[in-house]
């Protein structure tokens, strides 16, 4: 093993362990739904594994896969070390530290506050510092990686960036703009106030930097996972990538489109005018567009792998392609899981539709078909591909994980469909407890609630056979050449002169330009009024 | 760029898919009939129980029309219970006593975040008299789950 290997392998491994975690902690929670009496089961643990949850799935485990993943594309695709791997290194530590820190500030049960983290719960500051190491680690990765990029350049002035690292680059961009908001956040606000420094924190202020972070945190999740939908789907398939420069226009549709549009999380507060929510909507549907051409553009790329395979009629290319194959499969259940969990998102963005699915079970029903399938599922199947490659062990298991795409599928499929039903029946999310004393409007939710638990064992099932295949592979795997990263073609060669698409530096710009409009006068507006803070409450 | 035929009509579609979506939306905001409740209007939290604008908490009826006022804390609404006409259209106000929750009437679309600092207004109706139920559906601390209220709509009397 190369140490190029080892740096990449070390994120992939804190990645597959935290999701091993999160997943013991999403189990109690499903048993909690299905209103099983367990000597241990109390609103605390429920409240405390619904945090850890989310913090080691939404943030730890995707953040570590994707630094380890822009390695793997920097060193196997632009072939070439990383540029500075001492900072990589130190990357790697500061991340983890922080991970640690908030990972004990969680377990302890001093930061029971979900990994929203609004303020005024209050949280031990070591939660807090924890979640801004992890920033900082991962704006060193970011360095790294652009770093390492450079150096390419350097040789090879005037070419395009292959694809695979034209993804990666967007990745870095959206998570550089995205983070301003949170750091401003956990640092200027949070952690002043949790250590007693400040009084008091205005709340809507901390929502507002929240999600200017928190949705182009979901197309920092997505786009690592557009690019092995792009760059590695269509060659697991046997086929081509049926459009290489409809693919980079969808790389910097994100760039521009990611950040300014974080109100549409905040339909529902008071605080923000409606008018800016209004624009934020419009902008919101803008990013449908480079979702819906991915969706034709992969598609028709598995249609060239079938008939690359022998297919001749209408849909027979479907039945070519190698479903038994645990990379090929996990992908494409997780678009197939994908393209539902996209119109809900649609619904979630509709300015007045909000208010029937807002803070329902709806929205955990759509996150677990995007962040939850399209994500997690596609960074699975990518750990089926890489750790073998990386670690020159053969997989373990092999029948598990042929079977573990497809618990997952079924498990999501209902478990989603559950949620998004009891949450247009207004059933919120985030309960421990659904009977409201024994409320006749409550009592409708149960059955689909069972349901949902169903779906929340297939998926602890899942991701067990996951985890033993993973262990077993790292522990027993059988030892076997290293093998090279094979990467999809295209199926019309690159134009070897760049485009308009590979002009990061001026699409950046216009990203920043959007982010101005969007809310620079909105913040300024509302630091002008009246406000008042709040002190901190942990209620936990 | 050399767009093959099929995929340029798809994009199209894509086009033609997303404007009517942003129609849909439009219709709905120029006929006032969908607003997300956006109020501005700022209070301190820590003067809830006494601010003028919160002191009479329950329902008014005047001649200005039906105003609901609630004050949310962990983890309960003040008051608990409210008994509004049918028919009428009702404005809530809300604020919140401590750390931030959720007012949703469950079976309707009123829905909204009640947040320390800020007083929450939206106004709504309701045309089927009965019992609903109120939760908050934003996560307030371990007893979250619990807090709840009842809003009985009644159908105006003669």
């Amino acid at each position: 093993m190369t140490p190029l290997d080892r740096l990449s392998l070390a994120h992939l491994w804190v990645s597959i362990l935290a999701f091993g975690a999160a997943a013991a902690m999403a189990f109690m929670q499903a048993l909690s739904r299905a209103n099983l009496d367990l000597p241990w089961r109390s609103a605390k643990m429920y409240y405390l594994s619904v945090t850890a949850h989310g913090v080691l799935m939404a943030l730890v485990f995707t953040t570590f896969f994707i630094m380890g993943f822009g390695y793997v594309v920097a060193t196997r695709v632009l072939g070439r070390p990383v540029a500075a791997p001492r900072l990589a290194w130190t990357a790697f530590w500061t991340a983890l530290a922080g991970t640690l820190g908030a990972a004990a500030a969680i377990l302890s049960g001093r930061a029971t506050v979900l990994y929203t983290f609004y303020p005024p719960l209050r949280a031990h500051p070591a939660f807090y510092i924890g979640a801004a190491l992890l920033i900082v680690g991962s704006w060193l990765w970011a360095i790294a990686l652009l770093a390492t990029y450079r150096a390419w350049r350097r040789d090879h002035a005037g070419e395009p960036a292959p694809l695979a690292m034209h993804g990666m680059l967007a990745t870095v961009i959206v998570w550089l703009l995205a983070t301003v908001g949170v750091a401003a956040e956990v640092v200027l606000l949070l952690i002043p106030w949790s250590l007693g420094w400040t009084r008091t924190v205005d709340p809507i202020l901390a929502r507002m930097l929240f999600w200017y972070f928190g949705h182009p945190l979901v197309y920092f999740w997505l786009l690592p996972a557009y690019v092995i939908w792009y760059t590695v789907l269509p060659r697991a398939a046997g086929g081509k990538l049926f459009s290489d420069p409809l693919a980079r226009l969808v790389f910097i549709l994100f760039i521009v489109l990611s950040t300014p549009v974080g109100f549409h999380h905040q339909f529902m507060d008071p605080g923000v005018p409606a008018g800016w929510k209004l624009l934020h909507t419009f902008l919101t549907f803008g990013i449908l567009f480079p979702s819906l051409v991915t969706a034709f553009t992969v598609t028709a790329s598995l249609e060239v792998a079938g008939r690359m395979r022998g297919a001749t009629g209408l849909l027979d290319w479907l039945g070519k392609l190698p479903w038994g194959d645990p990379l090929f499969s996990s992908v494409a259940l997780s678009m197939i899981l994908f393209a539902v969990g996209g119109f809900g998102g649609a619904i979630n963005a509709s300015f007045g539709m909000n208010a029937v699915v807002h803070n329902t079970a709806w929205i955990q029903g759509h996150f677990h078909l995007t962040v939850g399938s399209a994500v997690a599922l596609t960074f699975m199947g990518a750990c089926y591909w890489l750790v073998p490659r990386l670690s020159g062990r053969d997989l373990e298991l092999k029948l598990l994980a042929k079977v573990q795409p497809y618990f997952w599928f079924l498990g999501m499929l209902c478990f989603s469909i559950a949620n998004h039903l009891t949450g247009l029946m207004g059933m919120p999310r985030r309960i421990y407890d659904a009977s409201y004393g024994g409320s006749a409007a409550a009592s409708q939710w149960f059955g689909l609630t069972g349901l949902s638990a169903v779906g929340g064992l297939l998926l602890f099932t899942s991701a067990g056979f996951f985890m033993l295949v993973m262990i077993g592979t790292g522990l027993a795997g059988p030892k076997r050449e290293p093998e090279a990263i094979e990467w999809a073609e295209p199926l019309q060669p690159v134009d070897p002169k760049p485009s308009l698409l590979d002009r990061f530096g001026l699409w950046t710009a216009l990203a920043i330009l959007l982010i101005a409009i969007a809310y620079a006068y909105p913040l300024w507006a509302h630091l002008q009024m009246p406000r008042f803070g709040s002190p901190g409450y942990s209620p936990f | 760029m050399n767009v093959p035929l099929y995929e340029k009509l798809w994009m199209w579609a894509s086009g033609v898919l997303i404007v009517a979506f942003l129609t849909t939306v439009a219709i709905g905001v120029a006929s006032s009939a969908l607003q997300p409740p956006s109020h501005v209007e700022t209070i301190d939290p820590a003067k809830v129980w006494t601010d003028p604008r919160f002191t009479a908490r329950g329902v008014t009826v005047d001649s200005a029309g039906v105003t609901v006022v609630a004050v949310a804390i962990m983890f309960a609404f003040n008051p608990a219970e409210l008994r509004v006409p049918a028919h009428r259209p009702i404005k809530f106000r809300l604020t919140s006593a401590d750390v931030t929750h959720g007012f949703q009437i469950v079976g309707t679309n009123a829905n909204t975040m009640v947040v320390p600092g800020y007083v929450s207004e939206f106004t709504t109706s309701f045309d089927r008299p009965g019992e609903y139920l109120i939760v908050c559906n934003e996560y307030c601390g371990l007893s979250h789950h619990v807090m709840s209220g009842k809003l009985i709509v009644e159908e105006a009397r003669p």
